[in-house]
């Protein structure tokens, strides 16, 4: 069914809220570029190889798709990761979440 | 000194095919990059990756792709500088400029043309303090340029990925000790890389510290120790070393572009979509660094800007001279 998805974003201690239809069909990587997170660069087009879209998801991680193998490859090459650690491009944005509350890093 | 019609700066795709085009014109190119190969993010970054959109192929491989422009550009034999990074770029008049590279090469050319897709790829670094200290010959690296440099030394690497392995496998070889850091308990990389290293740990001839990071470093001028600790009992323990090899893979960052008065929109180089010049003229960026209205950051869009940006600098390069264009149907690859 076509609802919304609420979206928490934390950049900087600062919390703001979206709103974003759950068909919108994009990634949390184009959706947080879209809202004009420049931190987020997605350099690499959404491959998760250049993790330039890490993000930390501090509520919702049960509702979405588990990390596939690149996913994981690339975050083990990193310096510093977190156990909540995800490359946005790696999410889509689908009817399965309803809410999600992520950090910047 | 290297003198050329037109530097291009990126070996990636559009600065490839921009050599081919600028051929096609009669003028001379040569090409920088701080990779130490041409390809840009195609080889550096997924060389193994199909793509679907260029025109022509259904699929094609991204380094079979490279290889193809490779072969396209060799009747022009453009010169190469690679693994090196542009620093400066000085306008000395109309139709002269000189790059200066980080490691001093200078080319002269009468017009540059700014392929450097996402920018330059610089390592990533943890977060340790004190880490610049020990930079330049210190103690600390970031990549490993030439394995001999560290024959019979202590060393520690840092880092899960590939090339962790890979050069943990290789400098065990040669070193007099070799230590692995690694933040968890298992490795993702190549599987038979991973056991090779456990091996390795286990016959003694590496000592592998995983869960553990890496926290401090220390020495006066030169790296002396690096402390390491065990994520599980957060005990630290200092590990003696001639160097340390922090192996975070790359990042790409615009670099020193930024501060060459270039009129930018965020990381990106703004053109006029007419003929992909930039504010400085002579200068002119295509592919994935500039930006425009409606600009698509796709390397068919790349090739387009390559041919627009030859006919735009032969223009530039021979005010009042009219050009016609003339296909390769009719006239063919006329080589240097």
């Amino acid at each position: 069914m076509d609802e919304n998805i609420q979206i928490t974003v934390i950049k900087k201690g600062v919390e703001k809220d979206f709103e974003v239809p759950n068909n919108v069909g994009l990634n949390l990587m184009e959706f947080l570029k879209a809202a004009e997170h420049p931190e987020i660069e997605g350099m690499c087009g959404g491959m998760a190889l250049c993790a330039t879209c890490h993000i930390k998801v501090l509520d919702g991680s049960s509702l979405l798709d588990e990390l596939n193998d690149d996913e994981a490859a690339t975050l083990e090459t990193l310096p510093q990761v977190f156990e909540n650690s995800r490359l946005s491009c790696q999410i889509k944005l689908n009817e399965k979440i309803k809410t999600l509350k992520i950090e910047i890093v | 000194m290297i003198t050329t019609d037109i530097s291009i700066i990126g070996a990636g795709p559009a600065g490839l095919f921009a050599v081919f085009e600028a051929g096609l014109l009669k003028l001379h190119t040569h090409l920088i990059d701080y990779l130490p190969q041409p390809g840009g993010q195609l080889s550096e970054v997924y060389p193994k990756k199909p793509i679907y959109d260029i025109p022509g192929y259904p699929t094609v491989i991204a380094q079979e792709l490279v290889d193809k422009l490779l072969k396209q550009n060799e009747p022009f034999k453009p010169g190469y500088t690679l693994g090196e990074r542009i620093e400066a770029l000085e306008k000395r008049g109309e139709q002269d400029f000189v790059l200066t590279t980080d490691k001093g090469t200078q080319i002269n050319s009468k017009a540059v043309i700014i392929a450097g897709g996402l920018g330059c790829f610089e390592p990533r670094k943890p977060e340790v303090p004190e880490l610049n200290r020990f930079e330049g010959g210190n103690g600390i690296n970031y990549m490993v340029l030439d394995p001999e440099k560290f024959r019979n030394k202590k060393l520690v690497l840092a880092g899960g990925g590939d090339s962790a392995l890979d050069w943990t496998i290789h400098l065990s070889q040669i070193a007099a000790e070799v230590t692995l850091v690694h933040r968890s308990e298992s490795f993702r990389g190549a599987p038979d890389s991973v056991n090779k290293v456990f091996e390795l740990s286990k016959q003694g001839k590496v000592n592998l510290l995983l869960n553990s990071n890496l926290t401090k470093v220390n020495g006066d001028s030169i790296l002396k120790e690096v402390v390491v600790q065990n994520k599980a009992d957060e005990d630290s323990r200092a590990i003696a070393t001639d160097e340390l090899i922090l192996l975070f893979g790359l990042s790409p960052k615009l670099g020193p572009i930024e501060s060459w008065g270039l009129n930018l929109d965020k990381n990106a180089i703004e053109v006029n979509m007419e003929d992909y010049s930039t504010n400085i003229s002579g200068v002119y960026a295509i592919g994935d660094i500039n930006i425009y209205k409606n600009k698509l950051k796709l390397i068919l869009c790349g090739f387009h800007e390559a041919a627009i940006v030859s006919h735009s600098i032969y223009k530039y390069i021979n005010p009042g001279v009219k050009y016609t264009l003339k296909y390769t149907t009719v006239n063919g690859v006329k080589a240097f």
